[in-house]
């Protein structure tokens, strides 16, 4: 007989109950409610929407096709005005009365508001929904924010908006950030990254009231009496389970709704699940408990066994560049010891809390690679007397040689692999007993590692040690299929061999083919110009056509010219030179590019010489338009002109570009130079972006507008033009020295992280000299219009042969 | 067969090509690194890409528009994609690159 289940709330916990459910084919008509007007999305991935780096679509956890296909009747935008426990019904908002014969509640919990005065003003919000998050992410650049709270969520909060620009404070009651998951030094280190994002951080600060004007939020006035002004306030201090409905119902409550290890509450019918619980005292703010809530919650309705029980729990905070993990108990103690470890120079900071010869508690900063190793040791309360002395150095130092696939074949079923779908070892090894033998196969089967990703390496290891042989764990990709070295392993080598030619390259590192392939072939070539930019030639027949003819390919097979102006800026005289090699050469096209430059688009291929030699001689050069080098540096008009502008972008444009052009990049390079914040050159979105302000020029790197679409990240802020100039140049000049062939440089700083190219280009003043050095070394050469020489042999663009005339004959 | 005389196999770049126009359109000589120049028509069967232009690896080109290689030799797609493009015969003498026209009219009368 078919049972009616009511549940109350749409969100992590009951999603994943309804998932078992379903997947069980439970006998239950099921009806949902929901206060918010949407079904289940993946709260926990909030963070990386506000950021950017994910959308809303990507989070939805449950569209409406699967509560359909799944047959539950769904009521979002609904609250439930009350349960009458005895008659087993609940009363909807408008009135409506329906039995249950179970009901689940999954009310989830409330932002706690500090009740300072001004609370209640409009721009106060938490940060707990998809309304709240949108509110952050419509602020636009240049906003100010105050952010109450310096924990996990408050932290999270300030830096997906400083990723977007907003001008953000965090205000944190305690002296370091984090207080509950870390201790003082690894507190430290957080706020040092913080600040470097641009985030101003107040620790020991007490807020005293909210100040506000029409309505409005103001500011935040402190204790000490500092006015922080501010468009939106942002409140993250914490969570309180949402109790009111299961109170009114007479349900017994303490700080959450009281449960047993079944999820069922003090009525027989009713159970809870997620953070609105109590469960033998805790409560629960994490999501790895709350899963494990859903399924026992799901058995019991199914009239299954099962018991939920609390584990040990572990944090990581989803802020790009802080890698940070902490977990057990890491409180000082009489009988308690610490193992340290502190290298400042990478910013790494490892803590270990020994307690009998069993680690309790762990603090990592900066390197958390070997952290579920650790937490396993925590989990396990493994005896570690006999490799203490190299136990801070993790899992690789025990016992001489560790296969990292041995420690995870020796990780118990119950194991957690992925902590933001709570999928444990047992789960996923299920999976490929079921048929799965790829990471997707996996994310589809299971959603392990499909939402930060930050487990990919340990899923691929559980399927290679039980696929054995059958799992080949992807190896990075090899250049092409000339050779299997990666485009790393091929730059090193050429480095360490000292390798000058590309014969040298197919000799030394044995390639499978007479003289390469279309792909290999222009990254060795661009390879050995970095490299040895004094001794190797280029090679104009291993370079893309649009390169080797210093124009582009158009489809039909003509091309497109674009000559320099620098920063942006012509001349009538220059103007005429173009409109008059537009008349002579029947130019169809003529159009203004996205850099700021004149294109002429479909001239013939044997006309390019003569178009060239005539635009030389009107004083221009190539645009290098077509290549993988410095492309335009687009400006505003800075203080020339405008009244905002605060220094003059223009002149800085142009000597960029004059510094730059010729240089051959991994990819193309493209610059912009805004003159203010109003960002007039769009310069955010620039693999170089400059934005001048009064105090001084911000450079901002690795952003992108084609196939990506990407923000700039800070690189620094320094005061004068020279310095702006230097810090870009070595940027361009570490990019060409480490990146991958064909790899922007948003792509390649991802890789690397942008903390060690600034360690490499900001912090390393004489590396930073070094690089420049290099750089201006290699333009010696470089620094050349390719049109004046490829116009002097013009005879290499006509045929070898008109043989039309005699066969006419 | 008519042998022409087209030029000399140093003017044509080191892995590179040039073009020849021909009663029966524009047909590409490519050179290789072996001192080996092959005769092919110079317009891919895919998008019309200019093979002359494309980078000539091994005994084959790769199309400068969508990357489609041929074979010089048979003038057959290699890979997965499917196409043929015309080969013509070609000789070296002394450095001079002969070049059949009677193929050449025979294909443009057919």
């Amino acid at each position: 007989m078919t049972q009616k289940l009511i549940v109350i709330g749409a969100g992590m916990a009951t999603g994943r109950m309804l998932e078992t459910l379903v997947e069980q084919h439970a006998d239950f008509d099921i009806t949902l409610f929901n206060a918010e007007p949407r079904g289940n999305y993946n709260r926990i991935m909030l963070s990386p929407v506000l950021s950017g780096e994910k959308t809303y679509a990507e989070i939805v956890t449950h569209d409406d096709d699967w509560y359909t296909a799944s047959g539950i009747t769904c009521r979002f935008g609904e609250r439930i005005a009350g349960i009458n426990t005895a008659a087993k019904t609940v009363t909807a908002e408008n009135g409506d009365v329906l039995e249950y014969d179970k009901l689940v509640f999954g009310t989830g919990s409330n932002p706690f508001m500090i009740p300072l005065p001004g609370h209640d003003l409009e721009g106060v919000i938490a940060y707990r929904d998809l309304e709240d998050t949108q509110r952050m992410m419509d602020l636009g650049e240049g906003n100010k924010v105050v952010v109450i709270g310096g924990g996990l969520l408050g932290l999270e909060a300030a830096a997906g908006m400083a990723a977007r620009g907003v001008d953000v404070t965090v205000v944190h009651i305690m002296d370091h950030l984090m207080e509950r998951q870390l201790d003082e030094a690894a507190g430290y280190l957080l706020r040092r990254a913080l600040v470097d994002k641009g985030i101003t951080v107040k620790c020991a600060a007490n807020s005293k009231e909210i100040l506000g004007e029409k309505g409005k939020v103001r500011a935040l006035l402190l204790d000490d009496g500092t006015e922080l002004p501010c468009d939106l306030l942002v409140m993250a201090v914490g969570i309180r389970p949402n109790i009111k409905l299961a109170t009114e119902a007479g349900l017994a409550v303490g700080k959450g709704i009281h449960v047993d290890d079944q999820m069922v509450t003090s009525d027989a019918d009713i159970l809870a699940v997620g953070e609105c619980v109590e469960h033998q005292g805790a409560i629960f703010g994490l999501v790895a408990p709350l899963y494990d809530q859903a399924k026992v919650a799901a058995q019991t309705l199914m009239g299954q066994e099962a018991a939920f029980v609390q584990k040990e729990l572990s944090t990581k905070l989803k802020v790009t560049g802080c890698d940070l993990f902490s977990a057990g108990d890491f409180a000082e103690g009489e009988t308690r010891e610490d193992i340290v470890f502190r290298d400042p120079a990478r910013g790494v900071y490892k803590r270990l809390v020994l307690e009998n010869n069993v680690v309790v508690g762990a603090v990592f900063y900066g390197d958390t690679t070997d952290s579920n190793w650790f937490f396993g040791l925590i989990r396990d309360k493994t005896d570690i007397s006999d490799m203490r002395e190299t136990l801070i150095f993790g899992p690789n130092m025990q016992g001489g040689e560790v296969d990292p696939l041995q420690a995870v074949a020796a990780l118990p079923a119950d194991a957690e692999i992925c902590g933001c779908n709570g999928i444990c070892k047992g789960q996923i090894v299920e999976a490929i007993e079921g048929g799965a033998t790829t990471l997707a196969d996996i994310k589809a089967g299971t959603k392990a590692s499909g939402s930060c990703g930050t487990c990919t390496g340990l899923v691929e290891q559980v399927l290679a040690v039980t696929l054995g042989d059958d799992f080949v764990v992807p190896a990075a990709a090899s250049v092409c299929g000339c050779t299997e070295l990666t485009h790393e392993d091929v730059r090193r080598l050429i480095k360490s061999q000292g390798l000058k030619s590309q014969d040298a390259v197919w000799q030394q590192l044995a390639w499978s083919t007479p003289n390469g392939c279309h792909v290999c072939r222009p990254a060795i070539n661009y390879y050995l110009i970095a490299d040895w930019p004094l001794e190797y030639q280029d090679d104009p027949q291993s370079r893309f056509v649009n390169e080797r003819n210093h124009a582009n390919i158009q489809k039909d097979g003509t091309y497109s010219v674009v000559p320099r102006m620098w920063g942006g800026i012509t001349t009538p005289d220059e103007l005429r030179a173009i409109a008059d090699a537009a008349d002579k050469y029947n130019v169809p096209t003529v159009k203004v590019t996205g850099g700021q430059r004149i294109d002429l688009l479909g001239v013939r291929k044997e006309d390019l010489p003569a178009m060239w030699y005539d635009l030389n001689k009107a004083g221009m050069v190539s645009g290098h338009a077509y290549s993988k080098g410095l492309r335009t540096v687009k400006t505003c008009v800075g203080t020339d002109h405008c009244r905002f502008g605060t220094q003059d972008s223009t002149g800085l444009g142009i000597k960029l570009e004059k510094l730059l052009w010729g240089s051959w990049t991994p990819h193309k390079v493209k610059l912009g130079v805004s003159g203010c914040p109003r960002n007039c050159a769009e310069a955010t979105c620039k693999d170089v972006g400059i934005i001048c302000v009064d105090s001084g020029y911000e450079v901002s790197v690795a952003g992108a507008a084609g196939m990506d679409v990407r923000e700039t990240e800070l690189l620094a802020k320094v005061p004068t033009e020279e310095e702006a100039i230097a810090v870009t140049t070595a940027y361009i000049q570490i990019y060409r020295e480490n990146a991958k062939y064909l790899d922007r440089g948003y792509k390649w700083v991802a890789k690397v992280g942008l903390d060690w190219v600034k360690e490499q280009v900001v912090d390393d003043l004489e590396n930073r000299a070094a690089l420049v050095a290099r750089f201006e070394l290699s333009q010696s050469i470089y620094r050349n219009d390719p049109w004046a020489e490829h116009a002097a042999k013009a005879d290499a663009y006509q045929p070898l042969a008109d043989l039309t005339l005699e066969a006419a004959e | 067969m008519s042998w022409i005389d087209v030029g000399h196999i140093d003017d044509i770049p080191l892995r590179g090509a040039r073009l020849v126009k021909t009663p029966a359109g524009c047909v590409a000589l490519f050179r290789t690194s072996e001192a080996e120049v092959f005769a092919a028509s110079d317009t891919c069967p895919h998008k019309g890409g200019p093979l002359s232009e494309g980078i000539v690896h091994g005994r084959s080109v790769t199309c400068p528009l969508h990357n489609w290689v041929f074979s010089l030799e048979t003038g057959a797609a290699q890979g997965a994609d499917e196409g043929q493009i015309p080969t013509y015969e070609v000789k070296l003498e002394e450095g001079r690159i002969l070049l059949d026209t009677a193929a050449l009219s025979a294909r443009a009368a057919a």
